[in-house]
């Protein structure tokens, strides 16, 4: 033992402010700045919201506004009216979804790679363009439907109109139910034969196993997407907009909007959001709730053998279903955009001398509208992408690594997937309420956007940087430290190197669904800064159907393009990525 | 002057407390691991000692500079220190080279001087052919030998190792203890061996720090902790070992059915000179009277007991017990026998020599070499 220094243990009990100073990590600076733009992202929208929704024009306290959001019978219809849309749409998704998730996870049927594909391509076609697709195949008298069946029968019209609550309850399944099917299959996925087996020789035949053993093991998953749709159909502002609009009836999202119509009633209008978010909020516990309980052990992953169900003769009756409910969401919408897309006139059917490429011309080359909507598309959801990843980035890394202590950490993961429960056209009002005015006074510029998508997918990006992170092993940038690097070095020079990949996958998993976002981009545009959903979306009053799907085919066309990219960086199931939050 | 001296350093998580009132001396050039089980606070001690964690209680000084306090530690990168990774943390973004030479570039070495630098430490791990490959492209002994080669061409102060071998198979474990003492030889620079195997800290290291439970139980060297275990976890965590306990009565000391002249007991085997253990029941001091007794609790290993089917001569140091083999398994490299001493609960453990054979329920003689007998705090 060396003798003991006197000044080095006197140093030793009160190091001296400059000497912490010195040894202070820098990166201190960056996790603090992060900090801050989540409060300014997350925090603060959700507060302003609260705020305004008890304000007067003065800023006093009032509850005003809450009589004026609930005082009107119109209003408290628009209440039940989603209600109604989500409850139908999600029942009619379960009855879309869970068969087909059955018949591709365990049974023999043919054509599975079809349905999978179709399955995809309803991912694709946001859902307004679907409404679009739609209104063209099912609008009263001039939809396809409706000549089809005025020519088979002999009648003057057809029976069909997709401006009602039945024809917006079918519509907003066709574009959730894939949801359903998601969640459904990869739970029959790690279902083992086995446990089949076991019922099959007890003596239960095929469908007494399926009905009584396969799908109550599913059935937390079942629930689970039940939910998430439900809260998915409340919150659709596109579709309700283009069909329960003209069909003169009200669902809250588009109540909402009609708070906004000018003079914008923000006050009101985050009153009348109160029962929405907390709706959502309280499901999307519930959901974790129920999918996250442990009786069911089967879904462990390695589910032993697994052999398909022999379906014999039902094989076709079971593709039958399948087919009928892609050609409601998928061949019939995309086929009827497709020609509208590139029809001189749509009315006028399918013909070669009705064929043109002037539409797709127009809008993409020619109108300085799209074509200025297109960019602002792009550069806008570029531009949210690159801050919810930086972001996420920033937030993941510090907690991932404990550098901000674990209960701050914890409510910083909590923060940053907030959003995820905070439906879109909310969290626009609440940027509304917070940025419209000064000091900020964002309103009318790109940023306003720009924050709002990023906002609005950050959960997104945090599942995917969370993960990214994850994978590091520490040890490696300790490697780097100790070797004399300080941590921002062993962040540019090992862990961006190793995340690459992952980052470009979570960039496009963000940018897809921010070049399609309209229920935020709503109520936050301008004349400046359109967006394609928006230009689409105003467009639709005009009844110009040939721009309007030409627009859309442009949306479809960028989602693909982007999708497939994704496919090379990252594997085929990397789509999936978004719902493993 | 010391190297690196922890003082009264503590270290807890919450309420846990990992490390608890440790205190060590490494001197320059010494190679010194820290052994014991998990959870013993070794991979918290190395890690305080490079500055990823900060202690709670106490200080660590590097070359009589105080680099950690309660209140603030020297960042990593500012200790010229180097370490090597339980999973070597080679990173995969970069070639052999660039991985060794990474240090040297942060400490701005000219471009020439550098590659001079990293080809030579190359060409003593013996990877000078693999330099431009990538680590996945390696097999996990190459990939150890970039670990030292990067951490050793620093010229570090001090070499921090955690549980550098344990992901390898065991041929190249063995391979690589002698590889890393050859290296710390070569280039005589302070080391602390962080491992929970035995063999691995006792092949490589000048001494051995063991641990459990956040302290340090003893340090020595390897030779010392084998033949003179101070408390029982050291004597039963290095090696296997007998416990026997028994009472001092006189110049003897009695195991109930058997007693040993307490005189030899504990001998320096090297020496001859009898050691006295700290603490009054030490055998060799003749205080204690007849009829006091005093309970003393010794270790007997394996290899110090002999069997003989007849009574050998008595010898100065060497005392014979009547046995019988209750139980017994063959190894291949010797016999396991478990053998019943009278008044003894529990059967003796012995390992015999392959060609030394007998039977269960033979009568035998156990010879017990006093000298190895130690007795325990």
């Amino acid at each position: 033992m060396s003798t003991v220094n006197p000044s080095a243990a006197a140093a030793a009990g009160k190091p001296v402010f400059a000497q912490r100073w010195r040894n202070l990590d820098r990166s201190y600076w960056l996790w603090a700045f992060a900090i801050l733009v989540l409060a300014v992202l997350v925090v603060n929208p959700l507060l302003r919201l609260l705020i305004v929704s008890f304000q007067d024009d003065g800023g006093g306290f009032t509850l005003a506004n809450y009589i004026a959001a609930y005082g009107r019978t119109r209003h408290l219809d628009a209440l039940v009216n989603s209600l109604i849309l989500g409850m139908s749409a999600a029942s009619l998704c379960l009855l879309f979804g869970v068969p087909m998730a059955w018949a591709l996870s365990r049974t023999d049927m043919p054509f599975k790679g079809l349905i999978w594909i179709s399955i995809l391509g309803t991912f694709v076609i946001p859902p307004y363009l679907g409404a679009v697709g739609w209104i063209l195949l099912a609008g009263p008298n001039a939809g396809w439907l409706n000549r089809a069946f005025a020519a088979l029968t002999g009648a003057d019209s057809g029976p069909f109109n997709i401006y009602s609550m039945p024809g917006l309850v079918l519509v907003v399944a066709c574009y959730s139910f894939p949801y359903v099917f998601v969640f459904t299959k990869s739970a029959l996925d790690l279902v083992s034969s086995e446990m089949e087996d076991a019922a099959n020789i007890l003596g239960a035949g095929n469908l007494r196993t399926t009905l009584s053993i396969t799908l109550p093991m599913v059935a937390p998953a079942i629930i689970g997407a039940f939910i998430l749709v439900f809260l998915e159909a409340i919150a659709l502002f596109g579709s309700p907009a283009l069909l329960a609009l003209p069909g003169r009836f009200h669902v809250v999202t588009t109540q909402l909007w009609q708070f906004f119509e000018f003079p914008p009633r923000v006050g009101v209008a985050a009153a009348y959001a109160m029962p929405l978010l907390g709706v959502t909020i309280l499901l999307f516990w519930l959901q974790r709730r129920i999918t996250m309980r442990k009786g069911y052990v089967a879904l462990t992953g390695k589910g032993g053998e697994r052999r398909p169900v022999a379906l014999g003769a039902w094989r076709w009756p079971m593709l039958g279903f399948c087919l009928f409910v892609c050609t409601l969401s998928f061949f019939m919408p995309m086929l009827v955009i497709l020609q509208a897309a590139t029809a001189k006139a749509w009315g006028r059917g399918f013909s070669l001398d009705n064929f043109t490429l002037d539409n797709l011309r127009f809008t993409l080359f020619e109108n300085n509208l799209t074509r200025d909507a297109t960019i602002n598309t792009f550069t806008y959801a570029g531009g949210a992408s690159l801050i919810a990843i930086g972001l996420s980035l920033c937030i993941a890394y510090a907690v991932n690594r404990n550098l901000v202590g674990r209960r701050l950490g914890n409510t910083l993961s909590f923060l940053t997937m907030a959003p995820f429960v905070i439906p879109g056209i909310v969290l626009a009002i609440g940027f509304y309420a917070a940025y419209a005015n000064p000091p900020f006074l964002l309103y009318g510029t790109a940023w306003i956007l720009i924050l709002a998508f990023a906002t609005r997918f950050l959960p997104i990006a945090f599942t995917n940087a969370n993960a990214a992170i994850r994978s590091i092993n520490p040890e490696l940038e300790d490697a780097v430290r100790i070797l004399g690097g300080s941590r921002f070095t062993a962040i540019a020079k090992v862990v961006m190197p190793l995340l690459k990949r992952s980052l470009a996958g979570a960039f496009i998993l963000v940018f897809i669904p921010a070049t399609r976002e309209l229920s935020t981009a709503i109520f936050l545009y301008s004349i400046d800064t359109q967006v394609l959903s928006v230009l689409l979306f105003d467009k639709s009053d005009e009844g110009n159907f040939e721009a309007l799907a030409s627009i859309g085919l442009i949306l479809v066309f960028i989602t693909v393009a982007l999708i497939l990219i994704g496919f090379r960086l990252m594997g085929r199931d990397f789509m999936l990525r978004r719902t493993a939050a | 002057m010391s190297k690196l001296v922890l003082r009264n350093v503590s270290r807890s998580f919450g309420d846990f407390a990992a490390v608890n009132d440790l205190n060590l001396t490494i001197e320059e050039g010494e190679l010194v691991s820290l052994l014991g089980p998990s959870g013993c606070g070794k991979t918290t001690t190395l890690r305080m000692m490079a500055g990823f964690l900060s202690p709670t209680d106490g200080t660590i000084e590097v070359a009589g500079k105080i680099v950690s306090s309660p209140g603030s530690s020297l960042p990593p990168e500012r200790r010229n220190m180097s370490m090597i990774f339980q999973s070597y943390a080679i990173w995969p973004n970069m070639t052999v080279a660039e991985n060794v030479g990474f240090g040297l570039k942060i400490r701005k070495t000219p471009a020439a001087e550098m590659r001079r630098r990293v080809d030579e430490i190359l060409e003593i791990v013996q990877l000078g052919a693999l330099r431009d490959r990538y680590p996945a492209e390696l097999s996990g002994g190459q990939q150890q030998r970039v670990a030292l080669a990067r951490s050793i061409v620093v010229k570090p102060a001090v070499l921090l190792l955690d549980e550098p071998l344990s992901n390898l198979d065991a041929n190249l474990r063995e391979e690589m203890r002698f590889e890393i003492r050859r290296l710390h030889d070569e280039f005589r620079i302070t080391m602390v061996y962080v491992t929970h195997d035995q063999a691995e800290a006792m092949v490589t290291s000048d001494r051995i720090a063991v641990m459990n439970k956040g302290r340090i139980e003893q340090i020595d060297s390897p030779y010392e902790l084998y033949c003179r275990p101070k408390t029982s976890f050291v004597a039963g965590f290095i090696g296997r070992t007998n416990f026997l306990e028994g009472a001092r009565r006189g110049d003897q000391v009695d195991f109930g059915g058997f007693a040993l002249p307490a005189t030899t007991l504990g001998r320096d085997a090297r020496s001859g000179v009898p050691i006295k253990p700290e603490g009054s029941g030490a055998p060799g001091t003749t205080s204690g009277s007849g009829g006091s007794s005093t309970r003393i609790r010794v270790s007997v290993r394996p290899q110090c007991i002999q069997l003989h089917r007849t009574q050998p001569s008595a010898a100065d140091d060497r005392f014979c017990v009547p046995a019988r083999i209750e139980r017994r398994a063959y190894l291949g490299e010797s016999w396991d026998y478990h053998v019943g001493l009278p008044g003894l609960q529990e059967p003796l453990r012995v390992a015999a020599r392959p060609q030394e054979v007998f039977e269960v329920d033979d009568e035998v003689f156990a010879e017990i070499d006093t000298t190895q007998v130690t007795v325990i705090d």
